[in-house]
């Protein structure tokens, strides 16, 4: 993104910014819906992206933290404590099972991790629907309150969608925050060669599992959003599909960049819906769009305007150097 | 002058190959120490053994006389020794610079102060001289995988120096480098060797560089030391002659 000039970014971020706070002011419950299922479902991907994109740690378990933040929101809320609390526990709770699946990234890599990773989310997935005296089972807990907020109700969909949203910026800031600084490009070391990495001070086990329990922390953040947004869970959205449609999202959108997990997860839960109208095909458009993005760019749509800046930035470069050499030549 | 680095009589076998065997040596502070010998002869897997990315079959590491042996790289870098590969070791999509703020950037405060505190871990004015010292500067915001491979070679070697080593490894840093950038490299090296008192081990098998680089140059052949010394006794030195310069 670093063709654009500065001034351009910023009124481009603000509109786009006032555009989600104003635009959907005038949308029906349904496109709110959909519209916090964004939200939500782009914190949960930001986590992943850190985890997979920023320090090349594979999980296919982020689906699972979901569910564990899911859970913990669904769980206290319907016993009179408050969503920050829940949040703050989700968050917590998350945290330290991500610490822990951390782990087996520190003996194994690639599939190897993906393959430990997607063991622990069919795990999760039957704990959620065999522990039936913590999390119901199959009938799943119903009836999950929505937060108050300064005495201000969010049980109608445009406030919590005001929640959702706030809850996005304060994780994208504190994303931001977190990949700019030194443990960012700790995390990117940790990705692109992690022995040069260690012989220059950096402990990668402590990164690795930082990095990991970080990002699943995000899961359990959006998790513990999506229980009163959906003010209904059981276990069926937190199996397996849910880590790959989040891995789909870091993927397309572009792993590595930031600005990957909003649009990734933009694409997961809004092109569904434009696709409607194509009825029983809707899948099979969806499964090629995405097969011939991967292959036309590996890097996601990101990585497709990260390779068309660069390549302009060559050639002003090279123009540079043409007029230069011009300049010799009419010298001499 | 007292020992920074003391080796004594460390082996390492991989299967039934004997890739270093009984290597004892010292490197006395602020000398360059050469390290020669023919391809396959342990030299590598002897800086492996000494930095902890190989844990040796036996023997010792001491640093400053305390014993090493067996901590992990990134505990060794913390105790100011750090070190280059033979192959290509920068980080491709990040910057000149921010290669250089990561390769100092574990040696400022703690891993918490690190989050909370300035991006660049207040490195920023460090990476630019070392930019400069290294003559990089037109280089400096461009991603490091685009640079050519005699520029990410220095780059490289500047990593080793950000940190504020007191003691640093470089394995066979002329490899690769036109001559020109070469009496560049060695000219930088020889400046931070005088000013800040840095000890470097060398290996290398550009012999005219080694010869005028090292004070002392130590010559393995089959896992094992042949013959250590001063660079024109090593020439001189039969057994040398007939093991590796002669060919």
């Amino acid at each position: 993104m670093s063709g654009f000039a500065k001034p351009l970014k910023i009124a481009l971020g603000l509109a786009v910014i006032a555009g989600l706070i104003v635009i959907p002011m005038n949308f029906n419950r349904y496109g709110l819906f959909i519209l916090s299922q964004w939200a939500v479902m782009s914190i949960a991907a930001m986590g992943l992206n850190l985890t997979l994109g920023y320090a090349g740690q594979v999980s296919l378990a982020q689906g699972a933290f979901v569910g564990i933040g899911a859970y913990a929101a669904a769980i206290m809320t319907t016993h009179g404590w408050p969503l920050p609390a829940a949040i703050v526990v989700a968050i917590a709770l998350s945290f330290a099972v991500g610490w822990v699946l951390g782990y087996p990234a520190l003996r194994v890599q690639h599939h190897y991790l993906a393959f430990v990773t997607l063991a622990f989310s069919t795990l999760a997935f039957l704990v959620f629907r065999n522990e039936s005296w913590l999390t119901g089972g199959i009938y799943g807990i119903s009836n999950i309150p929505r937060p108050h907020f300064f005495g201000i109700a969010t049980s109608k969909p445009l406030p919590f969608y005001y929640v959702c949203l706030g809850s996005l910026a304060i994780v994208s800031v504190a994303v931001w925050w977190l990949i700019r600084s030194p443990w960012g490009r700790a995390f990117m070391a940790l990705r692109e060669n992690p022995l040069r990495a260690q012989s220059l001070g950096i402990d990668t086990r402590r990164y690795t599992l930082m990095a990991f329990a970080i990002g699943s922390a995000l899961g359990g953040v959006a998790g513990a959003l999506y229980a009163p947004l959906t003010q209904y869970i059981d276990p069926v959205p937190f199996n397996l599909s849910l880590s790959l449609d989040l891995l789909m999202m870091v993927i397309v959108g572009g792993a590595g960049f930031y600005f990957g997990p909003f649009l990734g997860a933009m694409i997961a839960v809004l092109l569904p819906e434009w696709l409607r109208f194509t009825e029983g095909y809707y899948l099979m458009i969806y499964a090629v769009a995405v097969m011939g993005l991967l292959i036309w760019s590996p890097t996601g749509i990101l990585g497709i305007l990260d390779r068309y800046l660069a390549e302009r930035r060559t050639k002003a470069a090279s123009a540079l150097r043409a007029v230069a050499k011009s300049r010799l030549e009419t010298v001499q | 002058m007292s020992a920074v680095l003391e080796v004594t009589d460390i082996k390492k076998n991989f299967g039934g190959i004997s890739a270093v065997d009984g290597v004892s040596f010292d490197v006395r502070e602020g000398e360059i120490l050469g390290l020669i010998g023919p391809n396959g002869c342990g030299k590598s897997t002897l800086f492996n053994c000494i930095l902890g990315q190989l844990t040796p079959s036996g023997g010792e590491v001491k640093l400053d006389g305390r014993a090493v042996t067996g901590l992990r790289p990134a505990e060794l870098n913390k105790l100011g020794v750090s070190r280059t590969f033979q192959l290509l070791q920068v980080f491709p999509k990040l910057s000149v610079r921010e290669n250089l703020i990561l390769a100092g950037q574990e040696h400022q405060g703690s891993m918490a102060s690190r989050l909370v505190g300035r991006s660049d871990a207040g490195l920023t004015d460090a990476a630019n001289q070392m930019i400069g010292f290294f003559k990089l500067d037109h280089l400096a915001a461009e991603p490091a995988g685009g640079l050519s491979y005699g520029q990410q070679k220095l780059l490289d070697a500047a990593m080793a120096f950000m940190g504020g080593p007191r003691l640093v490894l470089l394995d066979e840093p002329a490899g690769g480098v036109n001559p020109s950038m070469l009496s560049d490299l060695k000219d930088r090296l020889v400046a931070i060797n005088r000013e800040k008192n840095a000890t470097f081990v060398v290996i290398e098998h550009n012999m005219e560089f080694v010869m005028s680089l090292c004070s002392r140059v130590m010559v393995m052949a089959e896992g094992k030391v042949l013959a250590m010394g001063r660079p024109d006794e090593v020439r001189k030195n039969p057994a040398v002659i007939e093991a590796y310069l002669g060919h």
